[in-house]
């Protein structure tokens, strides 16, 4: 297992799973609904440019850096 | 609970609420069900959009009332309170969930909740074209027993299903079913203890469904509790609940909810590998870093080329239509007063309005076709970047683009921002986007004095609009309206055919607005500008000793220091009317009516009038005051005369230094 980052800085390509969210209550509880939850991978599309796609639960989503930096993952074993 | 018998809706109408996450076709749906029998307003105290539509079904008359799109029914937004207290407090006979069937784990959430209200239920598997394309499978008939309501497979952008989906509705209304989540033992009991408390308040029982009322509580809903607050038991709740530690507890129903929901997905469907689907592949250019941009210029570019060149010609037969009208009522209409009246008044005003109809409806097209082929929100995600360094988010790039055609929808289309401070910012810019109404006057000012080059000046003036629009987001948000710009997530859904019932439906509420403030408040205005002209009796139309030049002459000397006379200082009044309003109120002045070669006789003849100050014009009806129909929209987004007050002062203060830099620079420079 590695440590953990924000998902922001998971590079373009990887996955990593979710493993904690660094926001107030109303939008931790978002986030989970739209599919952030514990353990579930999430994949990096594009970055490094400002806002981020990610794919979460088979969903695509643009999330500004902002946003990225609160959700934490972990560098999972699925990549290669 | 509903009951077709008992409710008010006895005899033979249902009330049936469609509701569902955002981009799972609800609107398609909605479309496919009620056709153009639609019906848009705003939900009661929040500017919330409101859909209702009618249709007839084995007799039975149906209102589909449409739902703001949402992922859960907790109270984040103000879209979430508004459907769940329709479902709540209106008890509509039927709430059709809308479910994206390549989607249903995320979808299945707000299921649960809708069933937790004690909703008569009914799921619109929607999408399954496209989950069946990519080898999803999905067991309908277990997922019936499972969540025990019907369901029933539709792909609602070809109108597939929708009979069927009728169908369910009519054996749905009327049943009692209620539905629980097992949240285990130990919050059972507690959930127990809850509704023994509410159930002492008959008010409540009576008002709303105990068990799920009950269960918000012990999340610590501020809505729910907002429902108990002044009322005896909710000291004893209070109570009740101070003593537990409620951040576990919500934590503890939240994975509850999500076990169920995994459980019920593993079920019912089979999912083979995700693979890179079409949609990743066109988003690898879309969005790519070196090309995103391009791309989004060149689609713009190509909107607004599509939009003037297939306008052009349905505005010149709007333009010999009017023309031929007004012919007629000269000629036919003997009374002087009556025929000056329809033919200068109301024919010509209105006209000059509907005249721009076509392009507006186009560009609205167009940026409908855009987003509901999923592209729209890419744009927010490659503008994003940009904006950020503006001090905005991707999202504010929408409204600001729907601003070209017209400001009412544009600022209307704010809504989807969340925070209040990117919202109000986003709001004070978008009139800085140059909209079609402002476009006759700078065709005409710019085509009588820069010929040739006519159309580098204006491309200049929409590029200077949009400079401004910038510069004055990196201002105020970084003075009056300080702040961190506010996190955004968007959904990217995956790219579609956009439907043309859709597209034209989706432009037509855009562009109604458009046409809607045409027949209001700018036949209002005409009437104004022409009594004003005409009075007092015997004068000559529009000349200095009406009321409109002495008007004109009182403004003089606060427009005198930009070069503009008292003819622009009457047309810069009435152009807050509706902007178009400016060229017309000049073709007034002119003695030229509509007749816009006529005009530009007179304003060529007239030595008051030069290239630098027909430029400086164009830059002031650019920036100042926008026309009061969006003056009022602001009003009603912002929902203060504070800020609708500051929009229009900043405006106007803004396209006076320019004009007068713009005059004076060019005396002192000896251009003029």
């Amino acid at each position: 297992m590695g440590s953990s980052m924000p998902l922001s800085l998971l590079p373009e390509g990887k996955i990593g799973r979710v493993c904690g969210i660094n926001a107030g209550k109303k939008l931790s509880r978002r986030l989970f609904e739209m599919g952030f939850a514990p353990d579930v991978p999430v994949q990096v599309q594009r970055g490094n440019c400002g806002a981020l796609v990610v794919l979460v639960n088979g969903m695509k989503y643009a999330l500004g850096r902002g946003m990225a930096f609160k959700i934490m993952v972990r560098d999972s074993q699925e990549n290669e | 609970m509903p009951d077709i018998f008992k409710s008010k809706n006895s005899g033979k109408k249902l009330r049936v609420a469609l509701t569902g996450n955002p981009n799972v076709g609800k609107t398609s749906l909605f479309n496919a069900l009620t056709g153009s029998r639609q019906h848009v307003g705003n939900w009661p105290g929040v500017t919330v959009e409101k859909k209702t539509g009618t249709l007839k079904h084995e007799g039975f008359e149906i209102e589909v009332i449409d739902l703001p799109g949402t992922y859960s029914l907790t109270a984040y937004s103000p879209d979430e309170i508004v459907a769940r207290d329709y479902i709540i407090e209106e008890k509509p006979d039927v709430v059709i969930q809308v479910l994206d069937a390549t989607n249903l784990e995320r979808n299945l959430y707000l299921t649960t909740q809708l069933l937790e209200l004690g909703a008569q239920v009914l799921i619109a598997l929607n999408m399954t074209d496209l989950a069946e394309e990519r080898g999803d499978s999905i067991d309908i008939q277990k997922m019936e027993e499972f969540l025990e309501v019907p369901v029933v497979k539709t792909v609602a952008r070809e109108e597939k299903g929708i009979p069927a989906l009728l169908d369910a509705v009519l054996r749905t209304a009327g049943k009692e079913h209620v539905h629980k989540i097992g949240y285990g033992n130990a919050l059972e009991s507690k959930i127990g203890e809850i509704m023994t408390l509410l159930s002492e308040d008959t008010g409540l029982k009576a008002a709303y469904p105990l068990r799920w009322l009950s269960v918000k509580l012990l999340e610590g809903d501020e809505n729910a509790f907002g429902k108990i607050k002044g009322r005896p038991v909710e000291s004893k709740v209070r109570k009740l609940l101070d003593s537990e530690d409620m951040a576990f507890f919500e934590a503890e129903m939240a994975d509850q909810r999500y076990e169920t929901i995994s459980c019920l997905t593993a079920l019912i469907s089979k999912k083979p590998e995700r693979v890179l689907e079409p949609s990743d592949l066109i988003d690898r250019v879309l969005t790519s870093k070196k090309l995103g941009i391009p791309i989004f210029l060149a689609l713009m570019w190509g909107a607004f080329d599509v939009t003037f060149t297939f306008g052009t010609p349905f505005m010149n037969i709007i333009d010999s239509f009017f023309g031929w009208l007004s012919g007629v009522v000269s000629t036919n209409v003997s009374n002087p007063w009556l025929s000056s009246f329809l033919g200068d008044g109301i024919i010509g005003g209105v006209g000059s309005v509907i005249l721009f109809l076509p392009n507006i409806l186009l560009l609205f097209l167009m940026l409908s076709i855009l987003e509901d082929s999923g592209y729209l929100a890419r744009a927010a995600f490659v503008m994003d970047r940009l904006m950020y360094s503006i001090g905005l988010q991707g999202k504010a790039s929408i409204p600001m683009l729907m601003g070209f055609g017209c400001t009412v929808p544009a600022i209307m289309a704010t809504r989807t921002l969340e925070s209040p401070r990117d919202r109000l910012l986003t709001i004070l810019v978008t009139p800085f986007m140059s909209c079609g109404a402002r476009m006759p006057v700078y065709v005409v000012l710019a085509g009588t004095f820069f010929g040739e080059s006519a159309g580098s000046v204006i491309f200049a003036i929409y590029i200077l609009g949009i400079m401004v629009a910038i510069f004055s987001a990196k201002l105020l948000g970084s003075t009056v309206l300080k702040g961190e710009v506010s996190p955004f997530i968007m959904e990217l859904p995956p790219y579609r055919l956009p439907s043309p019932k859709t597209s034209l439906l989706h432009m037509w509420e855009n562009g109604s607005m458009y046409l809607k403030k045409a027949g209001t408040i700018i036949l209002a205005g005409v009437v104004l500008v022409w009594l004003a002209a005409s009075l007092p009796v015997g004068v000559e139309y529009g000349s200095e000793s009406s009321l409109i030049g002495s008007l004109g002459h009182f403004l003089e000397p606060l427009v005198a220091p930009l070069g503009f006379d008292w003819k622009v200082a009457v047309a810069l009044v009435f152009g807050f009317v509706a902007k178009e309003v400016v060229i017309g109120s000049l073709g007034v002045l002119y003695g030229a009516g509509e007749d816009e070669s006529a005009i530009m006789a007179g304003m060529q003849a007239d030595p008051a009038l030069d290239p630098v100050i027909a430029f400086g014009l164009m830059v002031f009806t650019l920036l100042y005051v926008p026309c009061v129909a969006t003056v009022g929209v602001i009003k009603k987004e912002t929902g203060s005369w504070k800020w609708t007050l500051f929009s229009a002062a900043y405006g106007t203060t803004l396209a006076w230094i320019f004009a007068f830099l713009i005059y004076q620079g060019s005396r002192i420079l000896g251009w003029t």
